[in-house]
């Protein structure tokens, strides 16, 4: 395993820029997900890494070795992609067994067997080991090209959104389980998905990619708790954060043209009144829509809230987020 | 606008029944949800009440009038495929009066219509534009007010955000929901999203191999689900189950798991056997002074909260606690169970045992 690093990366597709001075570094033996819309160049970054695609300037190197002149086989990594790709004519035993029986590798046959039999049993797939890879339904076929991953042992795992066309009970169990085969193991590991729930729960550490920019690279709490923009702020937590102009609500600090707001920083029950537009029962929350002074806002109360559309309720901003004009965040402290 | 009713009714494709006998009923102006996973029969039960399939049994009213066995241009309803399908070659105002001239409407009357559905969606502006151009929530607002311009009897929308990203859906889903509560037309949604559910139904109806498991407003289904498979498919993460062998009588307040005795609300059915206790993952505590014990393996931060799995004596069991809370993998911790929300399911048929708490909710269902 081995530590990753950017170096000022950019990259363009014709007049497209896809990425701008992207610094970052992969730590050995962390877990990082990049995150961001479609477009913001999460997968331009795992192929540079990949060597499927060239940087126009920058360098990438990973344990510290230059990859400049590297094709994607010399480079060590594995890659998993969002549509799985599988040897039709082989079995699953098979394709899982191919990576390894590479001439470079030249792996025994007993560890062959141990490997494919233990990352089938994480994947819930060992019952299909000896079915063709064409029998399999489309989210077994996926466990499978990520097992194909897994049975390796290369210096970083790269894969792209490998989880998303897999409905949601097995999402949750592949989530707790890529993340507790990355800690036990210790591998490095980067990770692209445009679902914060995947970045949030397995992410040692989060790289926010906004229109080809690295805007926050932090660890999940950090950048949930503690924002550099409304736009990494808008990035994680659901309901989404509540941006309103700053002046809504009195004692905003000089310079804040926005204030932010989680559900956890509005305080109910005191304050000014809002009208609440509409209540969300989720099971084990529920959700208000109100608003205040003619602006929307969702925040979340008890599940069995007595409350309803037309009532009214005071709130209050309680250690909210200051934003500029630009929707950079304002310094700590900032007093009004 | 218009009441639904089902009433016992089937679908068989040759050997295979993909809806078994359904009953539920569709209020005027609600908002309502079938949802279940594919291949559940809530596309199939949707496309009877469209009159795009035919029942093999069982009776549709729509209005009080059975039209089970009437085509699907004589039932007065709107079908909402995937909402990108537009007719390119029209511009905005056309796309979205074509269905009334087509119908013969006087051209002074379309306009009119056009005109105030317009103002409905907000599309009043871009209404001479070619749709070719138009964004992917414009386009899906003309495609709405293509539906509504009609004024069916209802709305049958078959998982019309499901190709969306996640925060795009999510807004059209606001937005969805807004414009019903202007309008209050009877809808029809299906979708296998239970989030999806939640948020925007009135009711849901969750179906399973064609059959209805439960009917009723969101929040009774969340908390007293009628059987296991409705308290696994609804809630992320879903319910917990602690699966023991016992027997409990009728009247009895708790229940015996490997030597721990936990409460639950007053059963008015016995059983013995394979039972399960259930219980929601915010209704787990983490408390030292516990006698039931698990051991922490794992932690999922969520941002206002986290998820704990701990390993029990009767499987996995996941709790929800504030993100705050200093939770240590590795670390042995009691678990208490709020005795107010638990419910017991009978182990070999998955139905809930009516108890004291959830009565009221499975009479409805």
């Amino acid at each position: 395993m081995a530590e990753v690093s950017l170096n000022q990366i950019t990259k363009s597709f014709g007049a497209e820029t896809a990425l701008r001075d992207v610094t970052m570094t992969v730590p050995n033996g962390a877990f990082v997900v990049l995150l961001g819309p479609t477009g913001a160049g999460k997968t331009t970054t795992l192929r540079m890494v990949a060597g499927l695609d060239r940087p126009d300037a920058g360098s990438i190197a990973i344990g510290g070795k230059d990859m400049s002149n590297l094709t994607p086989a010399q480079r060590d990594v594995a890659m998993v992609f969002q549509q799985y790709s599988l040897y039709p004519h082989l079995t699953v035993r098979q394709n899982l067994e191919f990576p390894l029986k590479s001439p470079i590798l030249r792996t025994p046959r007993a560890e062959i067997d141990r490997k494919v039999g233990e990352v089938a049993e994480v994947l819930q797939i060992s019952h299909k080991l000896d079915n063709k890879a064409t029998a399999l339904s489309g989210g077994e076929m996926q466990r499978v090209s990520i097992g194909r991953a897994l049975v390796r042992d290369p210096a970083v795992y790269l894969m792209d959104e490998p989880l998303s066309s897999l409905d949601a009970k097995l999402r949750s169990d592949l989530r707790i389980e890529l993340k507790s085969i990355q800690a036990n193991s210790g591998a490095t590991l980067l990770y692209v998905t445009h679902d914060q729930i995947e970045a949030m729960t397995m992410a040692t550490h989060v790289g926010v990619l906004d229109q080809g920019r690295l805007v926050q690279f932090a660890t999940p709490r950090e950048i949930y708790e503690n924002p550099v923009s409304i736009y990494a702020a808008s990035r994680l937590g659901q309901p989404r954060i509540n941006v309103l102009p700053a002046d809504v609500f009195a004692g905003s600090p000089v310079g804040a043209a926005f204030i932010g707001l989680r559900p956890e920083q509005i305080l109910q029950g005191e304050g000014e009144g809002s009208v609440v537009q509409r209540v969300e029962h989720l099971g084990d929350q529920t959700r208000l829509h109100l608003t205040f002074r003619g602006h929307d806002l969702i925040t979340v109360t008890d599940a069995h809230t007595t409350l309803k559309g037309g009532d009214q309720i005071s709130i209050r901003p309680n250690k909210p987020f200051y934003f500029d004009k630009a929707g950079a965040r304002l310094a700590q402290g900032g007093r009004p | 606008m218009a009441q639904i009713r089902i009433e016992n009714l089937r679908k068989d494709f040759g050997a295979f029944n993909a809806v078994k006998s359904s009953t539920f009923t569709v209020e005027d102006g609600e908002f309502f949800m079938l949802l279940g996973p594919s291949g559940c029969g809530k596309t199939t039960t949707l496309r009877m009440m469209a009159g795009l399939e035919l029942p093999s049994a069982g009776e549709i009213y729509i209005d009080g009038v059975e039209v089970g066995m009437k085509p699907a241009s004589q039932r007065d309803i709107a079908f909402v495929f995937q909402m990108f399908a537009l007719y390119p070659h029209m511009n905005v105002r056309r796309n979205i009066s074509y269905p009334l001239i087509s119908q013969g409407m006087p051209r002074a009357q379309v306009k009119a219509k056009v005109a105030e559905i317009a103002e409905i969606l907000n599309i009043t502006d871009i209404l001479d534009r070619p749709v070719g151009g138009l964004s992917g929530g414009d386009r899906q607002r003309v495609a709405l007010g293509r539906a509504i311009v009609r004024d069916p009897k209802a709305f049958l929308m078959d998982e019309p955000l499901g190709a969306l990203d996640a925060e795009f859906r999510e807004h059209m889903s606001h937005e969805l929901r807004a414009l019903h509560d202007r309008m209050k037309a009877t809808t029809v949604y299906v979708t296998h999203d239970q989030l999806e559910a939640m948020q925007m139904g009135d009711k849901i109806v969750v179906m399973n191999h064609g059959v209805v498991e439960q009917f009723g407003v969101p929040q009774d289904i969340y908390d007293w689900p009628a059987t296991r498979f409705v308290a696994e498919f609804i809630g992320s993460p879903p319910m917990n189950f602690l699966d023991f062998r016992g027997v409990v009588g009728i009247g009895a307040t708790h229940v015996t798991l490997g030597g721990t005795t936990l409460d639950v609300p007053e059963l008015r059915q016995g059983a013995a056997g394979d039972l399960t206790f259930g219980v929601r993952p915010e209704h787990v505590t983490l408390d030292d002074a516990a006698p039931y014990r698990g051991r922490v393996t794992a932690t999922e931060y969520l941002g206002t909260t986290q998820i704990v799995l701990l390993d029990t004596a009767h499987g996995v069991v996941k709790a929800r606690v504030a993100a705050s809370d200093p939770v240590r993998v590795g670390q042995t911790t009691g678990l208490a169970f709020d005795p107010r929300t638990i419910t017991v399911f009978e182990g070999t048929t998955g139905r809930a045992l009516p108890s004291r708490a959830n009565r009221s909710v499975l009479h409805h269902g």
